[in-house]
């Protein structure tokens, strides 16, 4: 049965439009798509009025985390897609880091037969770059492609040895596939639990200096330049590295970045009472560095924006600042937050849904992101403009480490669709 | 008037806080020199000294000062041994908070982790050195020596030399000094200096002949031996002949320019021994006697503010 998404503000990335309209779903997929008016309805479709909402593509993430296997009392297939619908994300891409990581089939396979069961929206799996995610050997590529794999990273372990970065480069090259890496050098973070600044010798506290991921990056770049490989980092977060990233696309290298709203929205000031909630990975940074970062996704610089999931229990931030556990859960809040640069007035909605969900999909080769006929019926209805008060415990995922906890957030997902079946209801509208 | 519940830092102090406790302390001072040194202004109080971190020096110092004002003094010492067990920080502060202790003295490896504790217990806690951020009752007892010895607390120059990015005495001395209107210079190799120390209201060199011109006091720092692997300084002799305090470097302070170190001292690698056992220079010994009577000083205030105490 049709179902008409009428009287919306449609956001189209990939056309750039923002206007009224409605779109006609059929079978999963977007059957037609009527800017400035409403199409007619064939015999029995629904008709659900979006109240004059902006209606977008729903928000696909390239980095979250899920722990299964090894780590459900973190976060589940189950919870996570809970989560990521009531956020507006319709397609997660998991990393590989669990226990065991997805360096092998048999793993991607049982993490994705876990996903279809439990997960209210779709799961774009990554596997290890490199076996075990030690750093050492590559892992099995072809393999690992055939069996659904997307995308290639260590997650949050960079591959220190640059000799072997280049081999997996080179390898995977050869078959197209998209190379992740997280650009931290690991010898100049190795003991640093913030960025180093006045700020944190102020609080006593070891930091790394913010040019460790410029340095990463930098030798990255060197090493695209020699392979050709499809490079993405999978987060920018300093002015150092922009520069480093501009200087690579000058050169026209096929390369790209994210950035999370956490690195945009907040800097390091927030850490004045030693708040583990704020303890991330890559760190919070200088405010210069926050707002260069905005700059760079109001630019296009920074090509997608994600919500880095990480999921921590209580216990593993029930410690000093410097032993708890890095990362934050963002699946809810990367939508409120990322329209934070829509209210600066820094980007239109159609270019920020680009960074959320066009560019990402292209990137993983995902036919999402887009509001055209034969697109998937992959949506988000949000109220940019919704004020609330975010209340940790109210999160879906299992844990509950935001450090947006108690901080006024404007706008929320009203109405998520994955295949054009609704799956998040929030507000009547 | 002394408002504050906790010690957790140099930060929280204003000035009048600070000669507060080292008024206070003056009179410990004597009472310490008494053949009876006992008082009994902690009588029926609990003092827990939870050392998370070795120190023999400091929790003596904590254990004396809470005995002589008649407190139940127990020892702690949880170095690495809680964390073995899995348990959190705050699982350990909750426990403590059930044996209804009315002060609490935490020494913690982490920056942040004894204010951490602090938000989950209800008495009195004082930081007795967290990782390299505070350390505030030595820079309180550095200051009553000082003030003893230069007769004020205010318009002197002050060398803080050597390690001065993992120590926690240095960030402590550096507020308390600034707060009472001093000239604060840092004296170290880049490596050993925390970023943006320039902008903590220090004078910074690299120079230790420069750096001590004319100054009133010396204070060395411990070189963290443990960090000395790596490529913080090329060797310890090396160290010595550039950063070490000799007579000779000395020299270039004020005739009356009087030498402190926080200790345990590395006599040969920060220090050379001829200058720290100078009785003339060195107020080492003194700096340990100090510290008992501000510990005192320190704890007679915070009980006062204990509600039941008040009642």
């Amino acid at each position: 049965m049709a179902l008409i998404l009428a009287n919306a503000r449609l956001i189209d990335p990939e056309s750039g439009y923002d206007g009224p309209g409605a779109l006609r779903i059929e079978d999963g997929l977007i059957a037609d798509v009527a800017k400035g008016a409403t199409p007619a309805a064939p015999e029995g479709a629904e008709v659900m009025d979006c109240g004059g909402m902006p209606l977008a593509p729903g928000i696909v993430d390239m980095r979250v985390f899920v722990g299964e296997p090894g780590a459900r009392h973190k976060e589940s297939y189950r919870t996570a897609g809970a989560a990521a619908a009531a956020g507006g994300v319709t397609t997660i891409a998991v990393q590989p880091d669990t226990d065991p990581p997805v360096d092998d089939p048999a793993v991607l396979e049982f993490a994705m037969r876990r996903a279809e069961r439990a997960s209210l929206v779709h799961v774009a799996p990554m596997a290890a770059l490199t076996r075990g995610m030690k750093g050492r050997e590559m892992a099995e590529y072809g393999f690992l492609l055939d069996a659904g794999a997307l995308a290639f990273t260590d997650a949050n372990q960079p591959v220190a040895d640059p000799t072997v970065f280049r081999n997996c480069l080179d390898y995977a090259h050869a078959m197209g596939a998209l190379i992740v890496h997280h650009p931290q050098d690991p010898a100049m973070t190795a003991e640093g639990s913030v960025t180093e600044s006045l700020y944190a010798s102020m609080l006593g506290l070891p930091g790394a200096h913010p040019f460790a991921e410029r340095i990463m990056l930098e030798r990255d770049m060197a090493l695209v330049e020699i392979t050709g490989a499809r490079y993405h980092a999978d987060l920018v977060t300093t002015r150092g590295a922009l520069e480093a990233l501009r200087r690579a696309k000058d050169k026209g290298l096929p390369v790209s970045a994210a950035t999370s709203h956490h690195h945009f929205t907040l800097n390091e000031h927030d850490l004045a009472d030693y708040p583990t909630f704020f303890k991330l990975d890559p760190p919070l940074r200088e405010e210069e560095d926050r707002a260069a970062v905005a700059e760079a996704v109001a630019e296009g610089l920074i090509d997608v924006l994600c919500s880095s999931h990480r999921p921590q229990d209580e216990e593993s931030k029930r410690q000093p600042f410097e032993i708890a556990a890095a990362g934050a859960v963002g699946l809810e809040t990367l939508l409120p937050g990322a329209l934070k640069l829509w209210h600066d007035g820094a980007i239109g909605l159609p270019a920020l849904f680009e960074r959320l969900s066009l560019a990402p999909a292209r990137l993983l080769g995902l036919p999402a992101g887009r509001l055209a006929a034969g697109a998937p019926a992959d949506l988000v209805l949000f109220d940019p403009d919704a004020p609330y008060v975010l209340d940790r415990f109210a999160l879906r995922s299992k844990s509950k480490n935001t450090p947006f906890d108690r901080r006024l957030m404007t706008g929320r997902a009203l109405r998520t669709f994955v295949g054009g079946r609704e799956v998040f209801t929030h507000g009547v509208v | 008037m002394f408002a504050h519940r906790h010690l957790l830092g140099i930060e929280a102090l204003g000035r009048a806080d600070i000669e507060t406790i080292l008024d206070l302390a003056e009179d410990y001072v004597a009472l310490s020199r008494q053949r009876d040194k006992k008082r009994a202004v902690l009588k029926g109080l609990t003092q827990i000294n939870i050392f998370f971190e070795n120190s023999t020096r400091t929790q003596a110092s904590f254990e004396l000062a809470g005995k002589r004002l008649g407190a139940d003094v127990m020892n702690m010492s949880l170095a690495s041994s809680s964390i073995k067990k899995g348990e959190t920080l705050i699982d350990t502060a909750v426990t403590l908070n059930a044996m209804h202790p009315d002060l609490l003295v935490v020494r913690h490896q982490h920056s942040g982790a004894v204010a951490l504790l602090a938000k989950k217990v209800n008495c009195s806690v004082i930081n007795a050195g967290d990782g390299r951020h505070e350390h505030p009752t030595q820079a309180l007892l550095d200051a009553l020596t000082i003030r003893r010895h230069k007769g004020r607390l205010h318009r002197l120059t002050v060398a803080i030399c050597g390690d001065i990015n993992h120590s926690r005495v240095a960030r402590s001395n550096i507020t308390l000094l600034n707060r009472m209107e001093n000239r604060v210079r840092v004296i170290a190799p880049p490596t050993l200096l925390p970023t943006g120390v320039g902008r903590m209201g220090v004078e910074v060199f690299h120079d230790m002949r420069k750096g001590l011109e004319g100054v009133d006091v010396v204070m060395m720092l411990r070189l963290q031996q443990e960090r000395m692997q790596g490529a913080f300084i090329p060797s310890n002799r090396e160290y010595f002949h550039r950063f070490g305090l000799d007579e000779e470097k000395l020299s270039h302070a004020r005739p009356d320019a009087i030498v402190m170190h926080p200790g345990p001292m590395n006599r040969g690698v920060e220090i050379d021994p001829n200058v720290a056992d100078d009785p003339k220079r060195s107020v080492i010994q003194e700096q340990v006697e100090m510290g008992v009577a501000v510990r005192m000083a320190v704890m007679d205030l915070l009980a006062r503010n204990i509600p039941n105490m008040a009642a």
